[in-house]
């Protein structure tokens, strides 16, 4: 059974009703718990066991030592390259001491590439 | 009348990706049809070769941003049947949940764009906003709205709380009374009805000779379907119907998709309803054994085929991919010949094509075979740069 303009009362409906988007950016987006975002590195728990870099799909995050001297033990930095990250999760997932964890951060877009070149110490 | 050959691509408005199509012309009929591949190769099998099986997950994830995470499970099950591991019911379970979701969000998008090629854009705004819906509960679920990461070898990675159930559910509800709506619009206004039907013929047995796969080959009535006919992870204990159409045009294609996006609802309310417990993961070594595996895995553009081959090490010895896309081409061609040019971009567009999925194919032309070792298509593509005045020879790989 063919009705012309079986779309017409959706599209009259629709005209009244709230728009679907969003005003992003000046109405913050927001993202669910479990949203992937930057990596965050916490220092004091790395023992530079370099499990993220060997899972890394992209060879985005490199681990090297750090240099602070510090008596105990020793410590690493993280060297993290947005330009490479696909954000996967894999390096938070593979490291045995939560060292790694994602976050809820997404606004990561710069004009200048050296800033997303991130040096974590 | 004189014939007029004219190129459709690689780049055209009504192409989403680049593909040529050589389309010879008898005034507006077309008379013969071509297709040219190859415009989208990014090596990813080889690129495969070189990475760890556990990089391979997230780089096939990547051979298509639609179908996501029918490739990587697909990859995932012949790895897991290599190394012979038996992977959680609960994985298996939330494997198809991510599976279904993934479906209906595709079917969603198709629909959109039948739509838009049609030049109904109205109905293209309505199923990419209710697309949103799907794409928020894999976001929920995984993280991501496309490229969700979520299986690894040996199960999957997050694991479903009551929360995001009751989430999930919610958005179902609206789902179902949205795509019910798109039923009683796909039949009954005569716009949509104008455009698809007894367009791009494919009888049954044409798409029998020429291998169609998936909604294609479903709607030219034949029963086809990879979780009915080779039941993988736990689809055997789920129930739903295979749809099927017998107008074996457009508009059966149309058809197929709106009523596999109502099955998919049933089968996440079941799997969500009836969630096995258990653990998400077994713990598989890195170093697979040596073996091989083809693995069958229903896509929402139809079967997607890997072969996958380890050596007992920790990266595969070779990776195969045949996309649903590449098994449609021949059938593109014939559906093209004999129709008007007006309706190219409908009948391109409803067998759901993913060129970047398709392109990896090699073609061996005739006698002229000869093979070439990395090395050699390496040197190759540098002399092929050269000519067009680009020097790759200082890049070190």
């Amino acid at each position: 059974m063919k009705i012309p303009l079986r779309a017409l009362p959706e599209v009259i409906k629709n005209l009244f009703s709230k728009p679907a988007t969003i005003k992003y950016p000046a109405v913050k987006a927001e993202v669910f718990d479990a949203f992937r975002g930057r990596i965050v590195f916490t220092q004091s728990e790395c023992i530079g066991c370099d499990m993220c870099v060997r899972v890394c799909p992209a060879k985005a995050i490199k681990i090297i030592p750090s240099e602070q001297t510090h008596a105990e033990k020793k410590i690493f930095d993280c060297l993290m390259d947005l330009n490479h990250c696909i954000f996967c999760g894999a390096c938070a997932d593979a490291c045995p001491k939560n060292a790694l964890e994602s976050s809820q951060d997404f606004e990561l877009a710069q004009l200048d590439k050296t800033k997303l070149k991130l040096h974590y110490k | 009348m004189p014939k007029i050959t004219i190129p459709l691509g690689p780049q055209h408005p009504a192409l989403k990706e680049p593909e040529n199509f050589m389309l010879v012309l008898e005034g507006e009929r077309i008379d013969k049809a071509s297709i040219n591949l190859g415009y989208n190769h990014r090596g990813i099998e080889k690129a495969c070769e070189e990475r760890t099986y556990i990089q391979d997950i997230y780089l096939l994830e990547r051979v298509c941003g639609i179908c996501s995470h029918s490739h990587t499970s697909c990859f995932v099950g012949c790895v897991e049947e290599i190394a012979k591991v038996e992977i959680p019911e609960r994985a298996q379970a939330l494997r198809i949940l991510m599976g279904e979701l993934e479906r209906a969000h595709s079917h969603l998008l198709w629909l959109g764009v039948a739509a838009h090629e049609i030049g109904f854009d109205t109905l293209f705004m309505y199923t990419w906003r209710d697309r949103e819906h799907v794409l928020d509960c894999l976001e929920l679920i995984s993280g991501n709205r496309i490229h969700y990461a979520m299986n690894i070898i040996g199960g999957v990675r997050k694991d479903i709380n009551a929360k995001q159930k009751n989430e999930i559910l919610k958005r179902m509800d609206i789902l179902e009374e949205r795509t019910n709506y798109y039923v009683k619009l796909i039949t009954q206004e005569p716009t949509i009805l104008a455009r698809t039907q007894n367009v791009g013929l494919l009888p049954t047995q044409e798409a029998l000779k020429r291998n169609a796969v998936g909604p294609t080959l479903r709607a030219s009535n034949v029963k086809s379907d990879v979780r009915k006919d080779d039941p993988y992870l736990m689809y055997d204990k789920l129930d739903f119907k295979v749809i099927t159409a017998d107008s074996c045009d457009v508009f059966g294609r149309v058809f197929v998709r709106v009523f596999e996006l109502i099955e998919s609802y049933k089968i996440i309310r079941q799997i969500i309803n009836y969630l096995p417990t258990g653990a998400i993961a077994v713990k598989v070594p890195w170093k697979i054994p040596e073996g091989a595996a083809v693995g069958r895995y229903e896509a929402p553009r139809g079967e997607d085929i890997h072969y996958v081959k380890a050596n007992d090490s920790i990266k595969p010895e070779r990776v195969k991919v045949r996309a649903p896309t590449l098994a449609n081409f021949a059938s593109v061609r014939y559906m093209l010949e004999g129709g008007y040019l007006a309706d190219v971009p409908i009948v391109i567009a409803a067998i759901d094509p993913c060129m970047s999925c398709t392109d990896r194919s090699l073609v061996l032309d005739g006698e002229k075979t000869s093979s070439y070792s990395w090395n050699d298509l390496r040197l190759m593509g540098i002399e092929f740069y050269k000519k067009k005045g680009i020097d790759f020879s200082k890049v070190k790989i």
